[in-house]
């Protein structure tokens, strides 16, 4: 892999997505499918990044009870529902994974 | 920019407000900026290049997912991919900022469009959405933006310093799916939106083993049509 090259094209597709509208704006309609598609990127993506984080180990769904990364991020999962408030779950969610990993 | 002098003491005024409204966020950043360089050192990843992709890409889950692409010896071609992918939701701010800021001249444009992060676009439009368009009010977007990008590179460059050091029983990789759990629970407030976090998440673990990680392109795609589907039916 070529890391520079990785890291300039990943950079510049990145400064392009967010120049798009800033750029467009005035100059030609955002066609009105692509609009309502947008709302639904940022939940499909990170859904699609959590999912075999928590579930998958060593290339296997893993839905055993020694999987301690399940029961950790319910925890995250039902702190952020409730309060919102993003640092809580996370270091919730990391402190239940370790004393899980602790006891057993 | 040749400015009147006058206006000096106003836009520095709201610049430092800019700094100030995003301190909060910069709390939670710091650590995630320092788990980044521990990863990204971790994977392989060369120092120099961990902390060039910090202040290049700037886009703080990308680069996580990136880091995590290169341990597994993915092709560098399905890395820009999704990085591409991952970072299209900023469209979404750019459409949603670009009426408070289209009247600015175009060096204006670019600054802020590279400064636009999850949370530097956070705290610009909540102060745009209460104080509308002001003669300023870039300098405002601007003090948040720099707040948050000097917190990612200084918070990078320390992961990276203390890369060796932490051990991997600490698990800190995890973090990364805590900081998504966090971000992404909230929204879920409609139907659509479930079914497209549902669908993505089952089809991401169905197609895991496709090659690549291809598997997470097709689960964004397949969450976000099925979001639209269920949108229409209403």
């Amino acid at each position: 892999v070529n890391l520079w090259l990785v890291l300039i094209l990943g950079g510049l597709f990145t400064f392009l997505t967010r120049l798009s509208f800033i750029y467009l704006l005035g100059r030609v309609e955002t066609p009105r499918y692509i609009q309502r598609a947008l709302r639904f990127v940022p939940a499909a993506v990170l859904s699609a990044i959590i999912a075999p984080d928590v579930l998958i180990s060593d290339g296997n769904l893993d839905l055993s009870l020694g999987n301690f990364r399940l029961p950790a991020a319910l925890v995250a999962t039902l702190v952020a529902w409730y309060t919102k408030n993003a640092l809580l779950a996370i270091m919730l969610g990391m402190l239940s994974l370790w004393l899980l990993q602790a006891a057993f | 920019m040749s400015l009147p002098r006058r206006d000096l003491p106003q836009l520095m005024a709201q610049f430092l407000r800019g700094v100030q409204h995003e301190f909060p966020l910069l709390v939670g950043v710091f650590p995630f900026g320092m788990i980044y360089g521990i990863l990204a050192v971790g994977a392989g990843i060369p120092q120099s290049t961990a902390q060039a992709m910090s202040s290049v890409v700037f886009a703080g889950s990308s680069q996580f997912i990136t880091a995590q692409l290169v341990h597994l010896g993915t092709p560098g071609l399905v890395i820009v991919l999704t990085i591409f992918v991952v970072n299209l939701r900023h469209a979404l701010y750019s459409a949603s900022i670009a009426p408070y800021i289209r009247h600015l001249p175009r060096p204006w444009k670019l600054l802020l469009a590279y400064l636009l992060t999850d949370e530097a676009y956070a705290v610009a439009i909540t102060e745009y959405e209460k104080a509308g368009v002001t003669a300023h009010g870039h300098w405002f977007f601007l003090g948040a933006g720099l707040a948050l990008w000097t917190t990612w590179q200084l918070s990078t460059a320390l992961g990276i310093f203390l890369g060796a050091a932490v051990p991997q029983g600490w698990a800190l990789d995890f973090t990364l799916a805590l900081t998504f759990i966090a971000i992404v629970i909230p929204t879920l407030r409609d139907r659509p939106t479930v079914g497209t976090a549902l669908t993505a998440s089952l089809v991401a673990l169905a197609a895991y083993n496709m090659p690549y990680k291809l598997g997470l392109i097709l689960a964004a795609l397949c969450g976000v049509t099925v979001g639209m589907l269920l949108e229409g039916k209403r």
